[in-house]
């Protein structure tokens, strides 16, 4: 017992290794949800589904423009998913579970976990929104030029933050094995009254005015102007998306700290 | 009182949730080297000096401090290896994963295969989490708490839900770890699990440490025996008598706590004839444990008949 009583040099954590937590926890997140088909395929499929179906088999009687119109609301559907579900399920879950308290107890760098669960979201919004430009170019034939299909990748890609934020301060508000039913009750009501499933202007008036109060009507709004449709204010659009993104980031934070 | 010999202490903690006092100015230090075990009933605030210990949650006044930092810096808990009670990992990463990423978190890890060797799950690295029984779970979840090569083990319940092999083993791998120097803080419902293993024992009953000290000073108290009966002899004088501990009255019945039951009880039915009910009972370290928190809670407990 006489080697206990010498201190040993406290250890210290070079910028490298650190660095590399951060990557080792993105990519353990990412795995994991990559062999969890009851996250991926809901994930990966309703957006494609519903573009094959109304935006490409059914959309000719609708006018020529339908694909077109389609391609960025489905995208904004599509990628809200990862970012609710992955953010806002999974903490919830793992808040329950004891998994979240002992990663706290645990010396994970402070913010790897927030980090791993955003760049699995953007991970899953790459495939989604590269899924239906292919459709939607090779399928449906609409015209995009090259810079107007990477304009639209980069607003679904970025589009993912401001619905990870929220679903982190959904799941820092709401615990346990109830979270996938009530974030579909956010998720699927929002898209619809933000006129991803149906523009806006075959909607009651009270429904229109109220729509820019969703994130995601922004996010639609600045998917179709990057491909062509857009009707303005952009920046407006950029403006709000981020000041719902610090808000909810804000919340939450304020809640987790509290509550744990 | 701040001491530096301790690598992990609360001092004078306390810690309320609302109404519930769950820890009511507690002093528990550790030093280097040392396995200390914390004893309780479900409640007793085990948990929450655990959790106050790892940074989990702030001290409502009093003091916590880790290799004398705040627990909540994080440049201490890259010293400690935690294995909690309930933790449910993710079920689709493989054993290996596991591990590598929770090695990621440390300055200068083991080796995976070395961890895994040392939790003995070694032949489960292949393996997702949620292919593997309880207890292999369980020795995974040690697989990551020793695998940051910690100066100190936090183990809450840590072998809950194996066979008696699996015990048997991840003792001998804590005491490995202690002979190499690492501290550890055990939290445990088995007795037998803090006799085979702890140079200290904590009892901690309602928030506050009611018995500390070494196992055998633990056990020392419980070499008592427990004589009951019904007699009408006064608890004065039996309590005057050689080798008597302690006597008194219970329910219209006599209990004589003795470490020399076989005198007592030859002296009791030589001064009272008319003695009825004679019981003796054995007092195991389940019986000391029982004893020393229900002295602090006030409660009747059924004894238990010596086997």
């Amino acid at each position: 017992m006489n080697a206990i009583a010498t201190p040993i040099a406290p250890p210290s954590m070079s910028r490298g290794r650190v660095f590399n937590a951060y990557v080792q926890e993105a990519k353990a997140e990412c795995l994991r949800y990559l062999r969890n088909p009851g996250f991926l395929l809901p994930t990966l499929l309703f957006p494609s589904v519903f573009y094959l179906m109304f935006g490409i088999f059914l959309a000719r009687s609708n006018g020529p423009e339908v694909p077109r119109i389609l391609l960025a609301a489905y995208g904004v559907f599509g990628v809200m998913a990862p970012g609710l579900f992955g953010f806002g399920v999974s903490l919830a879950l793992e808040r329950d579970s004891g998994l979240l308290t002992l990663k706290r107890a645990m010396p994970m760098p402070p913010g790897a976990y927030l980090i791993g669960k955003m760049t699995m979201a953007m991970g899953v919004a790459t495939v989604i929104s590269v899924f239906l430009l292919c459709m939607a170019l090779f399928l449906a034939h609409v015209q995009l030029s090259g810079s107007q299909i990477a304009t639209l990748f980069v607003v679904q890609l970025l589009g993912v933050l401001p619905f990870c934020a929220m679903g982190l301060l959904i799941g820092s508000l709401i615990k346990g094995q109830g979270a996938p039913g009530l974030i579909n009750m956010i998720y699927l009501p929002m898209a619809f009254l933000s006129g991803l499933w149906f523009p806006l202007s075959m909607l009651p008036a009270f429904i229109q005015r109220l729509a820019p109060v969703w994130p995601s009507y922004h996010l639609n709004q600045l998917a179709l102007s990057a491909i062509g449709l857009g009707q303005g204010g952009e920046w407006g659009h950029i403006g709000v998306l981020a000041i719902y993104t610090v808000a909810f980031v804000l919340l939450a934070a304020r809640r987790l700290r509290r509550y744990g | 009182m701040h001491n530096d010999s301790y690598i992990a202490q609360l001092d004078g903690v306390t810690k309320r949730y609302g109404q519930l006092v769950a820890l009511d100015g507690i002093d528990l230090g550790l030093r280097r080297g040392e396995l200390l075990a914390l004893l309780g009933p479900n409640g007793a605030g085990k948990s929450t000096a655990i959790g106050l210990l790892l940074g989990l949650h702030r001290a409502d006044s009093g003091s916590v401090s880790l290799f004398g930092r705040d627990p909540q810096d994080i440049e201490a808990r890259r010293r400690i290896g935690v294995m909690l009670q309930s933790a449910a990992l993710p079920p689709t990463l493989k054993v290996g994963e596991l591990l590598k990423l929770t090695a990621s978190y440390y300055p200068s890890p083991r080796d995976t295969g070395e961890a895994a060797a040392m939790a003995g799950v070694d032949d489960l690295l292949g393996r997702r989490y949620a292919a593997l029984s309880g207890g292999q779970q369980r020795r995974v979840q040690f697989a990551m708490a020793l695998c940051g090569r910690p100066e100190l083990l936090f183990l809450d319940e840590p072998t809950v839900g194996m066979d008696i092999d699996a015990r048997q083993k991840l003792w001998t791998a804590i005491r490995q770890l202690v002979a190499d120097g690492c501290s550890v803080v055990l939290t445990t419902h088995y007795l037998e699990e803090a006799e085979a293993l702890a140079d200290r024992v904590c009892v901690i009953a309602h928030g506050k440490v009611i018995s500390e000290g070494s196992v055998d000073a633990l056990r020392a108290r419980v070499a008592y025996r427990r004589i009951r009966c019904t007699t009408s002899l006064d608890t004065g004088v039996v309590a005057a008598w050689p080798g008597v501990a302690e006597c008194h009255i219970e329910q219209g019945r006599m209990f004589v706590s003795t470490a020399q039951p076989e005198n007592v009880v030859r002296r009791l039915l030589a001064a009272d004839a008319a003695l009825t009910d004679l019981e003796v009972l054995r007092a195991g370290l389940a019986e000391a444990f029982t004893e020393l928190t229900r002295d602090n809670d006030d409660v009747p407990v059924v004894e238990k008949e010596a086997a």
